[in-house]
C-alpha cells in the first residue's frame, strides 16, 4: 500500500525523519518496501540503511508554485501559446508552451482566476519530457518560432511525478503550502506544495486494521508515542427523515452482521476536489467523479469501503415505491453484471446486495453495472457494510476478482468502521456535490462484534519475553494503540478498540497482546539470553547420520549427488518400461488437482527418471556422467490417504571410465555392467555391509543379461545395471551404455552394523600362489570363488581374481578363471608342503563340485 | 697366463674409460667382477699355473682385481654423478600442460548447506527430526491455527492433489505437530528438534522462485522458553553461521503458528552492511522467520499453554547457498547441470 507522508501528517506529527520512521516502522512489522520521493531530497542517517535514491530533486529557488495570470496566442504558431507566469517575481514570466490544456483559455485577456501551475526557471534541472528513456536536463534560453523564452511550466512527467506528458500541470484552486498549512504564494518552493514522499508499505494478513492511511497513522502515533487526530465524523443533515425512503433486510447476519445506509438529494456529478484527486492519485486511483472519488477516498483513509448506488435507479426497479436493500445468497442461476463489464454466474457461497427486483452487487467486493453512479444521477444512496471476511476472501477467489474494497474486506473490516466510513462520506460528498443529506442513517446491525477484554497478567510477559515489565508500562503502550487498560494489582485489563478483530480471548487474547508490547517497545530492546530451559534427552538420528554416511562414500567413489524435482508426469515415467515388460512399480500416483505443468503432474514412484532426464541433458555437455540421487519416491495405496514416503538410492554411470586427457594413450573404453558393480562394492564396503549375494536381475528397465539383483543377507535391496536399449531409445540417449541402480535405501541402511570388526594386522609372511581352473561358461564366477573359500579352510586368506579367458586353447563352451590366492598362517610361516595341501585340496574341491579343470 | 691377465686388465680398464651409462658401468663390474667375471675366472684357474709361479700370479691378480674394483667404485660414482646432473638438467616437463584430471565427486550445494546448519544446530542441541512430504491439510494448516479460507492462507500457494484433504507441505512446520505428538509424550517432555525437508509451493518456476524447495525448521519446547531465548538462540547460530561478529536485526511479523513473530535479517556478509546487489542495497539479508509458538499450536501438541511454552524458526538453506556462493538463478538447483554442480 501506498502512502503519502504528507496524508499521514493529517493524523499524526511525525517528530523523527521519514527514512527512520520508515525503518522503525519496518521493525514494528510493517514492512517498507520503498520509499519513493516526490521532489524532496532524500536523507541519509546514521545505521538506517536505504537504497540510494535516483529521483529528481527540485531545486528550491527555481523550481516554484506559480499562477498563470493569462494564456496569449503564439504570434507565429497555432500549436504553441504563450503563458504569462506569475512566479512571485516583479514582472510576468513569458512561456512558450503546447501544452493542450492551457488552449482552453488562450486569448481570454487576464484570467479571473488564475491557473495554478509548476514553473521551473532558466538553470532549473527537469527530466526531458519528450525522451522516451529517463533523461535530466537544465533548462536553457531557447527561442520558439521567434519568441523569446527561458522558463517553463512543467507536466508531471517533467518534474518525476508521473509519466504523463499530455499537459502541463494545472490548479483550479489555489494548493496549501505544506508547511504552514496556509494557501501557498506565487513562488513558493514546489517542494513545500507538492513535495511529498511515498511509503510503499507490505500489510501481513494480521494487520488488517492497518490498511489505511489512518491505519498506518495509528501505528506511527503508537511508535513515536504522539497522540492521534482522527478524521471527522461530524456530518450536517438537513433533509427530509431518511425513515420511509429505504429499507434494510438482512437475511444471513453471519455473512453481513452489519448494513448502514444514507441518502443524498441533489447531488452535482463533477470532478472531485483537486486535493482529493491528487491525493488518490498518489495512491494509484484514476480519479473518477466526486462521488467515486469519495468512496475510494474513504476506503484508503480509514479502511472502510462504501458504495454509491443511484438512488432514482433503485426506485425505478421498486416500481416507484421506496427500495428495499436485501442481503442475501444467490437463487439458483442467477447472474450478475459488475463494473468490470463481466457477466458473473453466482456461486452459492456469494453474499449479494439485492433489491426487490434482482441482484444489484456483489457485497463488499464490486458493484453491478445497473444503478451505478452516472452523469446524470441526481441522488445517491451510500452504502457502508460489514461482512464475513472468510467469506469475501472464498468469493473472490472463485470468482477471480480483486478490488480495493474486496481486498479489505477480506482481511476483516471490524463492525465499528461502518458507521465511521458512512459519516465520513456523507461530509465529503455533501461539500463536494452540493445537495441534501436526509437526515439519520439507516444502520441494520443484527450481529454487533462483541467487545473484546482480555485480562493479562503482567508475569505473562515476562513468561514469553524474558523481560520485566511494569504494569504502568504495557498498559502505555497499550494505550498508545488506543486499547482501554485498567491496572487491577499486577493485571491489566484490556479493552479492544472498535477497529480491530486481531485480538483472541483468554490465553490467546494474551498473546496477542504480549506481541503488541513486544512490538511497539522494539524487539530490538529485548535481549539476547541463552536457554535457561532443561536440555532434553539427546539422540542421535541414526537413519540420517547413515545416510550422510551414503552420501560421503559414493562421493569419496567419484560420484556426484544430484537432487531432482519430485513433481513428475506418469507417461515419462511409463518410458521406463518396454511393451511387454512387467509394470516397475506397483503403486498409485500421488496426483496433484492443481499441476502447473504437464510434466509435473504427480509425485515420483523411481529416481530412474530423473537420472535419465538429467543424462540426457547432460549428455549435451559431459560425455562421462557418475551421479547419485537419494530421496524419496511416493507410493499411494488404495484405501489409503496419505503415500508411503520410502527413500531410494538411484545411480547413473554413463561414458567413458576415465576423464579425457591430452595423453590420447589413456583415452579408455565406456564403462559397462563392472564398473557400476564395482561402485556397488565400494558402497557396501563402505558402509561395512557383508552378506551381498548377486542374482540375474529381472527389472523390467534393465538389459536382461547385464543386470543383477542386490539382496544382502536374504533381504532384497534392489537391482543394477545395463539400461535396456529399447529404454535408452525412449529417452533419446546416446548409443553408449548407461548403467544405472536403484536400491531400497532403507533396507540398505538396516544392513548397515554401527560396529564393525577388525583383524589384526599379521607378522608372519603370506604365500602367493596362482591357479588358473577350467569351468563350463554358464557356471558363475561367485560359484568358483566360493569353492576356493571353502576348500581353502583356515590358511586362506585371500582370493583375487586376475583374469577371464575364452578361446583357444580353452575348449568351446568353456571360460578359464585365474585366481591369486594368499596363504597365511597367523603363528608360523607355512612351509611349501601345507601350501601345497591346500591347494592340492582346492583343486579337488572344485574338480568335484564344478567340473572344473586345473588349466596347466 | 701373466700376459692373459695383463691384457684382460688393460681392457678393462679401458673399457671402463669409455661407459657412461649407469646400466652400462654395472654391466661392466658384473662381467669383469662378478661371480662368473672374466677375472674371477683367471684366478679360479690358478691350478692350471705351475705351484712357483702360483703366488706371484695370486698377488698379481688380487692387485688387478682390487684396481678394477676401486676403478669401477670411482667410474659408478662419477656417472650417477653425471647421470643425476643430466637427470636435472634435461629431465624438466611442461609444467604449464593440465594434469592428468582423476574423476572427483561431490555433494549437492543444498546437502552441504544443510549439513552446515544439521552442525550448527546439533553444537545447540537440537537433532534432526524428518516427517512427511505429502500431508493433511489438517496438519499443513488447520492445526497450526490456518483455519480453511483464512486469508492467512494467501501465504502459501498450495499444491493439492486429487485426494481431497491431501495436499504437498508448502513448509515444514506441519513436522511440529508431529515432533510434540510423537516426542512430547502428551506433553511432558521438553524438546529441541530441527526438521529439514523438500516443500513445495503452487508457484511458477523462474529464476527467483521454484515449485520446490528445502526448509529447515526448528522447534524448542519447556516450561521455561522466552523470547529473549529465540534471540540468543538466533544470534548465536548467525555467529556461527556468519561469523563472530555478524549483526542480527529482528522486525516484526505475522506468521499464524507463532506470536510474537519476527523475520530475522543479518548484515550483509559481502558488503558488510553498505549495500550490493546480493542484499538488494538493502545492507540486510533475510535468514529466518521465526517466533514463539502460538498458544494453540501447542494445544494441538499436547502442551498446556499455560506452563509451557516454545519457539519455532524457518530458514530456507537455498536461499543461503545463493546468497553465499553469488547464485542469481534458483532453478539452477533441481537442473542438475554438472557444469554447476562440478562449482561445488
Ligand atoms: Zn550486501
Amino acid at each position: 500500500m501506498r502512502v503519502p507522508v504528507s496524508w499521514l501528517k493529517d493524523y499524526v506529527d511525525i517528530t523523527i525523519p521519514v527514512e527512520l520512521l520508515a525503518e522503525r516502522l519496518t521493525l514494528a512489522g510493517l514492512e517498507v518496501g520503498s520509499i519513493e520521493y516526490l521532489g524532496v531530497p532524500q536523507r541519509h542517517i546514521e545505521g538506517v540503511r536505504w537504497p540510494e535514491s535516483r529521483h529528481l530533486v527540485w531545486d528550491r529557488e527555481k523550481i516554484l508554485l506559480a499562477a498563470i495570470r493569462e494564456v496569449k496566442p503564439h504570434p507565429n504558431a497555432d500549436r504553441l501559446v504563450l503563458a504569462m507566469v506569475d512566479y512571485g517575481g516583479a514582472e510576468l514570466e513569458q512561456c512558450v508552451t503546447g501544452a493542450p490544456n492551457l488552449f482552453d483559455f488562450k486569448g481570454q485577456g487576464p484570467l479571473e482566476q488564475p491557473l495554478w501551475t509548476a514553473w521551473a526557471a532558466e538553470g532549473a534541472e527537469v527530466w526531458d519530457g519528450h525522451s522516451d528513456e529517463p533523461k535530466r536536463m537544465i533548462l536553457k534560453e531557447k527561442p520558439l518560432r521567434g519568441i523569446p523564452n527561458r522558463s517553463m511550466v512543467c507536466s508531471e512527467k517533467e518534474l518525476g511525478l508521473s509519466d504523463s506528458h499530455e499537459g502541463v500541470i494545472v490548479f483550479f484552486d489555489q494548493p496549501c503550502n505544506q508547511i504552514t498549512g496556509q494557501p501557498a504564494a506565487p513562488g513558493t518552493p514546489l517542494q513545500d506544495v507538492l513535495g511529498d514522499i511515498i511509503l510503499e508499505v507490505g500489510l501481513t494478513p494480521n494487520l488488517a486494521r492497518a490498511y489505511s492511511i489512518y491505519g498506518v497513522a495509528r501505528e506511527v502515533a503508537a511508535l513515536l508515542g504522539q497522540p492521534l487526530r482522527p478524521p471527522s465524523y461530524d456530518v450536517l443533515m438537513e433533509g427530509a427523515p431518511i425513515e420511509g425512503q429505504v429499507f434494510i433486510e438482512i437475511r444471513d447476519p453471519e455473512l453481513n452482521p452489519r448494513f448502514t445506509l444514507a441518502l443524498l438529494r441533489d447531488m452535482q456529478i463533477r470532478p472531485a476536489p483537486e486535493w482529493m484527486q491528487w491525493r488518490l492519485m498518489l495512491v494509484g486511483q484514476r480519479p473518477i467523479n466526486n462521488i467515486v472519488d469519495v468512496t475510494n477516498y474513504i476506503t484508503f483513509e480509514i479502511g472502510q469501503p462504501l458504495h454509491a448506488f443511484d438512488y432514482d435507479k433503485l426506485v425505478a426497479r421498486a416500481g416507484g415505491k421506496p427500495p428495499t436493500i436485501i442481503t442475501r445468497l444467490p437463487e439458483p442461476g442467477e447472474t450478475l453484471n459488475t463494473l468490470d463489464e463481466r457477466t458473473r454466474q453466482l456461486e452459492p457461497h456469494n453474499i449479494l446486495v439485492c433489491d426487490t427486483a434482482g441482484v444489484l452487487s456483489l457485497g463488499g467486493i464490486i458493484g453491478g453495472a445497473e444503478t451505478e453512479i452516472g452523469d446524470d444521477t441526481r441522488n445517491v444512496l451510500l452504502e457502508a457494510a460489514n461482512w464475513n471476511f472468510i467469506n469475501i476472501r472464498r468469493t473472490m477467489q472463485s470468482q477471480k476478482v480483486q478490488t480495493d474494497a474486496g481486498l479489505r474486506f477480506s482481511r476483516g473490516v471490524h463492525p465499528g468502521q461502518a458507521e465511521r466510513g458512512l459519516r465520513r462520506g456523507i461530509e465529503l460528498m455533501r461539500r463536494s456535490a452540493g445537495g441534501t443529506v436526509a437526515q439519520g442513517i439507516l444502520d441494520a446491525y443484527p450481529l454487533p462484534a462483541p467487545t473484546v477484554v482480555v485480562d493479562l497478567p503482567v508475569r505473562e510477559i515476562r513468561r514469553l519475553l524474558g523481560l520485566d515489565f511494569t504494569a504502568e508500562l504495557a498498559a502505555d503502550i497499550l494505550r498508545g494503540l488506543q486499547f482501554e487498560v485498567q491496572i487491577n494489582g499486577d493485571t491489566l485489563r484490556v479493552t479492544t478498540p472498535d477497529h480491530r478483530l486481531d485480538i483472541g480471548d483468554n490465553i490467546i487474547g494474551q498473546a496477542d497482546l504480549i506481541e503488541e508490547i513486544a512490538r511497539i517497545y522494539g524487539y530490538d530492546r529485548i535481549p539476547d539470553t541463552l536457554i535457561a530451559d532443561e536440555m532434553p534427552p539427546q539422540w542421535t538420528n541414526v537413519a540420517l547420520v547413515r545416510e550422510e554416511r551414503t552420501r560421503d562414500v559414493l562421493v569419496a567413489l567419484g560420484l556426484r549427488e544430484q537432487i531432482s524435482h519430485r513433481l513428475i508426469a506418469p507417461e515419462r515415467e511409463a518410458l521406463l518400461v518396454p511393451a511387454g515388460n512387467g509394470p516397475l512399480v506397483q503403486a498409485g500416483y500421488v496426483e496433484l488437482a492443481n499441476p502447473l505443468a504437464a510434466d509435473k503432474t504427480a509425485l515420483r514412484h523411481t529416481l530412474l527418471l530423473n537420472l535419465l532426464e538429467n543424462a540426457r541433458s547432460n549428455a549435451r555437455y559431459t560425455a562421462r556422467q557418475q551421479v547419485f540421487e537419494i530421496g524419496s519416491v511416493y507410493l499411494k495405496s488404495d484405501g489409503q490417504s496419505l503415500p508411503d514416503e520410502p527413500r531410494r538410492l538411484g545411480i547413473l554411470l554413463t561414458g567413458p571410465r576415465r576423464v579425457e586427457s591430452w595423453q590420447h594413450d589413456e583415452a579408455a573404453a565406456n564403462m559397462d555392467f563392472f564398473d557400476l558393480k564395482g561402485v556397488v562394492e565400494g558402497l557396501l564396503n563402505g558402509l561395512h555391509i557383508t552378506g551381498a549375494v548377486y542374482d540375474r536381475a529381472e527389472h523390467p528397465s534393465l538389459h536382461p543379461g547385464r543386470s543383477a539383483s542386490l539382496s544382502i543377507n536374504g533381504t532384497p535391496i534392489g537391482a543394477f545395471g545395463e539400461l535396456h536399449p529399447l529404454v535408452a531409445r525412449a529417452f533419446d540417449l546416446p548409443e553408449t551404455p548407461v548403467l544405472v541402480a536403484e536400491f531400497d535405501l532403507e533396507a540398505l541402511l538396516d544392513q548397515v552394523e554401527d560396529l564393525h570388526k577388525t583383524t589384526a594386522l599379521p607378522t608372519t609372511p603370506p604365500v602367493l600362489q596362482d591357479i588358473a581352473l577350467v569351468v563350463g561358461e554358464e557356471t558363475p564366477a561367485a560359484a568358483v570363488e566360493a569353492a576356493i573359500w571353502k576348500a581353502g579352510g583356515d590358511l586362506l586368506r585371500g582370493v583375487r581374481l586376475f583374469d577371464v579367458y575364452q578361446g583357444d586353447p580353452i575348449p568351446a563352451g568353456h571360460k578359464s578363471l585365474a585366481y591369486s590366492l594368499t596363504y597365511q598362517a597367523l603363528d608360523r610361516t607355512l612351509t611349501d608342503t601345507e601350501v601345497a595341501k591346500v591347494q592340492q585340496r582346492i583343486v579337488k574341491a572344485c574338480e568335484r563340485e564344478l567340473s572344473a579343470k586345473l588349466r596347466a | 697366463m701373466h700376459q692373459q691377465l695383463e691384457t684382460l686388465y688393460a681392457e678393462a680398464l679401458a673399457e671402463l674409460e669409455g661407459l657412461t651409462d649407469g646400466q652400462a658401468v654395472r654391466a661392466w663390474e658384473s662381467r669383469y667382477l662378478g661371480a662368473k667375471g672374466a677375472v674371477t675366472l683367471i684366478l679360479r684357474s690358478i691350478g692350471q699355473i705351475p705351484k712357483e709361479e702360483r703366488a706371484a700370479f695370486g698377488k698379481r691378480a688380487n692387485e688387478i682385481k682390487e684396481a678394477l674394483a676401486e676403478a669401477y667404485a670411482e667410474r659408478e660414482t662419477l656417472v650417477r654423478q653425471q647421470e643425476l646432473a643430466r637427470d636435472l638438467e634435461e629431465g624438466a616437463v611442461d609444467v604449464t600442460l593440465p594434469g592428468r584430471t582423476t574423476a572427483t565427486g561431490g555433494l549437492h550445494p543444498a546437502t552441504q548447506t544443510l549439513r552446515q546448519l544439521y552442525a550448527i544446530w546439533a553444537e545447540m542441541g537440537f537433532q534432526v527430526y524428518r516427517s512427511r512430504d505429502v500431508e493433511t491439510d489438517e496438519t499443513n494448516f488447520s492445526l497450526l491455527n490456518i483455519p480453511p479460507h483464512h486469508p492467512a492462507r494467501d501465504m502459501w500457494d498450495t499444491f493439492y492433489t486429487t485426494t481431497p484433504g491431501v495436499i504437498l507441505r508448502t513448509h515444514t512446520s506441519p513436522g511440529q505437530i508431529h515432533a510434540m505428538r510423537d516426542l512430547g509424550q502428551n506433553g511432558t517432555q521438553p524438546i529441541r528438534v530441527i526438521l529439514p525437508g523438500m516443500c513445495y509451493r503452487y508457484e511458477q518456476v523462474t529464476a527467483r522462485s521454484e515449485m520446490q524447495f528445502h526448509q529447515l525448521e526448528g522447534l524448542a519446547i519447556g516450561r521455561n522458553i522466552r523470547m529473549s531465548d529465540l534471540k540468543g538462540t538466533i544470534s548465536a547460530f548467525a555467529r556461527r553461521m556468519y561469523g563472530a561478529n555478524a549483526a542480527v536485526r529482528y522486525r516484526a511479523s505475522y506468521f499464524p503458528f507463532t506470536e510474537p513473530s519476527m523475520e530475522v535479517d543479518v548484515e550483509c556478509f559481502l558488503c558488510g552492511g553498505k549495500g550490493c546487489r546480493v542484499c538488494k542495497y538493502a545492507g540486510w539479508i533475510e535468514i529466518a522467520g521465526a517466533g514463539m509458538v502460538h498458544p494453540i499450536v501447542l494445544q494441538n501438541g499436547g502442551y498446556d499453554p499455560t506452563e509451557w511454552s516454545g519457539f519455532a524458526f524457518g530458514m530456507g538453506p537455498e536461499r543461503m547457498t545463493m546468497n553465499k556462493h553469488d547464485i542469481n538463478d534458483i532453478r539452477y538447483f533441481w537442473q542438475n547441470d554438472l557444469r554447476f554442480l562440478e562449482q561445488f
